[in-house]
């Protein structure tokens, strides 16, 4: 089935869904990601997830950092920022401390939130500052040609790494929660309607949240992995996730090489505008009296 | 009129990743020439899936009210 | 006549800011700046603002331009090390054209240096610190009082044109404690950016018009919904490879502020009207030249001072005005010879231009400069 237009050309380029219409910038579209890449498809989980809950356009801002994931904050029709490399969380933050009643939300890569910008993760984290992180996680620095990130899987190969990956990889979401994020959760490309879910759930949490999203690099990834095209990369991901909850009942030795989904935490600690307000008004009654 | 509900190409946006013919579940996509289309002699039952995965928003179900839209749908 | 109070640089500097309506601060403890922190800490809340301790250098100031870019006045401040790390964000807003003001309390460096000594070393970096062509706007006030009326204006005229302004401090300055004379209440002119009112999606972020213009900015948050980039982008905001739009992008930039140079630029100029010999100095180096000059007055020299208040844009003109008619120009800096260079492109075929300067860590003295004026100085190698 394809669609003929009455109209010129243009017109048929915006030709798009109620929901990419009223929350994308169609006259950007399509976006730069290469085939199969498994951005899209997480930008459009945001955007669902932001109209699943009512969110008003114009309260909901997009930050942004550096690398293909930067790329979605100017296909959405917020607010958008596309900052510098690694610093999207703390211009975020600003944003929040300036008007408390935005909702704040990041889109940022492995490379950008958890190498150069690893540091205002942690804080961020720890300070419970009421912005949601969503991570597009594709194992791998996509921008510059496929060198190994954080989360490039030890042994695993980029152009920086061509005998094959040394370092540990980063569990992305765990590292926020150990670092004290308030909600911290696993979603994958694959499991679309989970992930949906949980990024609503983390943008209705009041303090700090972060979805660490398993995205897909057909290009740059999955060639130099021999991982096949995108749609191999998504069925490993449909065969080898496993939710919290199952992983809780397996070993170790059982959970290797799996992807394990679903939220790892989800604690009530004061949120910092939240005390910050409440500091200035205990300074105003102080003065009264 | 009742509500309809359509599946729709933009095949200016589509990248031919094969992710929306992979993951339907009634087969009833294909990619050729680089492009996604409905397979003859299939059956799609709008389930929505192919919108869901897409990463270029390039299928999508519209649910319409009048037959008789500014666009003409051809098949 | 406003009322008179004791106060310290970093603590005028604060002050002023509030003064100026800053109502986010964002930093990182830093020796000799830290003050501006914790009096931020204390001020901030008392009047409805917000102050928060960073985790780092380069997420204070990202921190301070996501604060403006949803409309509050925002400023952080450090010291060499931090100014330093403060550079890519300073160009982003400088590209972004986000009000923004960064003090710098400039020490002894470079590296982690001698931190509690005082220093002019980074007059160049605050003109070509960041990476790619920009426009700069950056003060440097020499007292106490000035400190507090200079960042009044370091703020209005960020907001003005739409840019960050840097504040150069130093040590002398920043510890300093003098009497301060406070504006009389409602006496503080303040410019606020103008902000775009009503949404209109086929409003241009960043339109081109012919003319002084500068474009409206809309705070996050009140409709407006565009985009914001630090890659060159076109008028609304969205980014391109095109070598026109990026020219028309860049030109309009810099005239932003080269067109305004009369409005920006300002300087002190001091028993100038018959000198034949200019002491050229600015920040806290202006105490000791003041001295100096008296000194030399006192001998029957005809001695003057030339003191930049804008450093960046350099006041060029000015010192092109007065250069043909001195024997001599004598620039005297806390360190190796940096606004001397400027100097000397600008009055160097008019007179001779000779440096005396400290980078030890100790200030200059009167008697340094007046050597110098003199024609005694020991040399910049000695």
């Amino acid at each position: 089935m394809s669609v003929v237009s009455t109209g010129d050309v243009s017109e048929k380029t915006l030709q798009t869904s109620d929901l990419i219409y009223k929350y994308m910038r169609p006259e950007h579209l399509p976006q730069i990601w290469c085939p199969g890449c498994g951005n899209g498809t997480i930008m459009r989980d945001v955007v669902q997830a932001i109209d699943n809950l009512g969110l008003s356009r114009d309260k909901t801002v997009i930050v942004s950092g550096i690398g293909c994931s930067s790329r979605a904050a100017g296909y959405m029709d917020f607010d958008t920022i596309h900052t510098t490399h690694g610093r999207a969380i703390a211009f975020a933050t600003g944003i929040k401390l300036a008007n408390p009643e935005l909702e704040v939300i990041v889109i940022a890569g492995d490379g950008d939130i958890s190498a150069i910008g690893g540091n205002h993760l942690i804080h961020a984290a720890r300070r419970n500052i009421g912005i949601t992180v969503v991570v597009m996680n594709n194992n791998i620095y996509g921008m510059t040609g496929g060198q190994y990130s954080p989360t490039t899987p030890t042994g695993d190969y980029g152009t920086t790494a061509p005998y094959g990956n040394l370092d540990r990889s980063f569990d992305i979401a765990g590292l926020a929660y150990g670092a004290g994020a308030s909600y911290a959760a696993r979603g994958s490309v694959y499991h679309v309607r989970e992930t949906i879910q949980l990024i609503q759930d983390g943008i209705r949490n009041i303090g700090f949240s972060i979805i660490d999203v398993a995205s897909i690099c057909p290009t740059y990834y999955g060639r130099k992995n021999k991982k096949g095209s995108a749609v191999d990369m998504l069925k490993w991901q449909k065969e080898n996730a496993v939710t919290m909850e199952q992983a809780a009942r397996m070993t170790d030795e059982q959970k290797k090489g799996k992807l394990i989904i679903g939220v790892l935490r989800q604690a009530q600690y004061p949120e910092f505008t939240y005390q910050y307000a409440r500091l200035i008004a205990r300074l105003a009654k102080e003065r009264e009296e | 009129m009742g509500m309809t509900k359509e599946l729709i190409i933009n095949s200016a946006w589509c990248k031919g990743c094969g992710i929306c013919a992979a993951f339907c579940p009634k087969g009833a996509l294909e990619i050729v020439n680089e492009k996604v289309r409905r397979k003859e002699g299939t059956d799609c039952i709008l389930c929505g899936m192919c919108e869901l995965r897409c990463p270029d928003y390039a299928i999508y179900i519209e649910s319409k009210r009048e037959e008789s839209e500014q666009w003409v749908k051809s098949y | 006549m406003g009322k008179v109070v004791l106060m310290q640089g970093n603590e005028a500097c604060v002050e002023g800011a509030i003064a100026a309506g800053m109502r986010l601060y964002a930093g990182y403890p830093i020796t000799p700046s830290t003050e501006i922190a914790e009096i931020s800490a204390l001020r901030l809340p008392q009047v409805g603002g917000t102050f928060i301790q960073m985790e780092d250098e380069i997420a204070s100031i990202a921190c301070a331009i996501g604060g403006s870019v949803a409309g509050t006045k925002s400023m952080t401040a450090t010291s060499g090390p931090g100014f330093s790390l403060k550079q890519e964000n300073l160009g982003y807003a400088a590209l972004a054209e986000i009000p923004l003001v960064v003090v710098d309390v400039q020490r002894t460096g470079p590296s982690t240096g001698m931190p509690t000594s005082p220093s002019q070393g980074d007059m160049m970096m605050a003109r070509w610190g960041t990476h790619g062509d920009h426009p700069v706007i950056a003060l440097s006030p020499s007292s106490v009082e000035e400190t507090y009326r200079l960042i009044i204006r370091a703020f209005n005229l960020s907001e003005k044109y739409r840019t960050p302004v840097l504040f150069m401090m130093d040590e002398i300055i920043g510890h300093l404690r003098e009497g301060v004379t406070l504006p009389e209440e409602g006496s503080i002119e303040i410019e606020d950016r103008l902000t775009v009112r009503f949404p209109d999606p086929k409003r241009k972020a960043y339109e081109i018009k012919s003319g002084r213009f500068i474009p409206k900015m809309a705070p996050f948050g009140k409709g407006q919904r565009y985009n914001i980039t630090g890659l060159m982008h076109d008028e609304s905001g969205f980014p391109t490879n095109s070598p026109e739009v990026a020219e028309k992008l860049m030109s309009r930039l810099m005239h932003k502020i080269s067109d305004h140079y009369d409005d920006i630029v300002q300087y002190e100029a001091v028993g100038m009207e018959d000198a034949d010999v200019m002491i050229f100095c600015y920040g806290g180096t202006m105490r000791a030249a003041i001295s100096a000059q008296e000194e030399l007055r006192a001998q029957g020299k005809r001695c003057g001072i030339f003191r930049p208040i804008t450093i960046w844009p350099f006041p060029e003109r000015e010192l092109r005005d007065f250069a043909p008619r001195l024997k001599k120009i004598v620039v005297a800096e806390h360190n190796y010879g940096q606004m001397v260079l400027e100097v000397e492109r600008i009055a160097g075929k008019y007179c001779p231009v000779e440096f005396v300067g400290k980078y030890n860590g100790t200030v200059l003295t009167p008697q340094d400069i007046a050597k110098a004026v003199l024609g005694q100085e020991e040399g910049k190698e000695a």
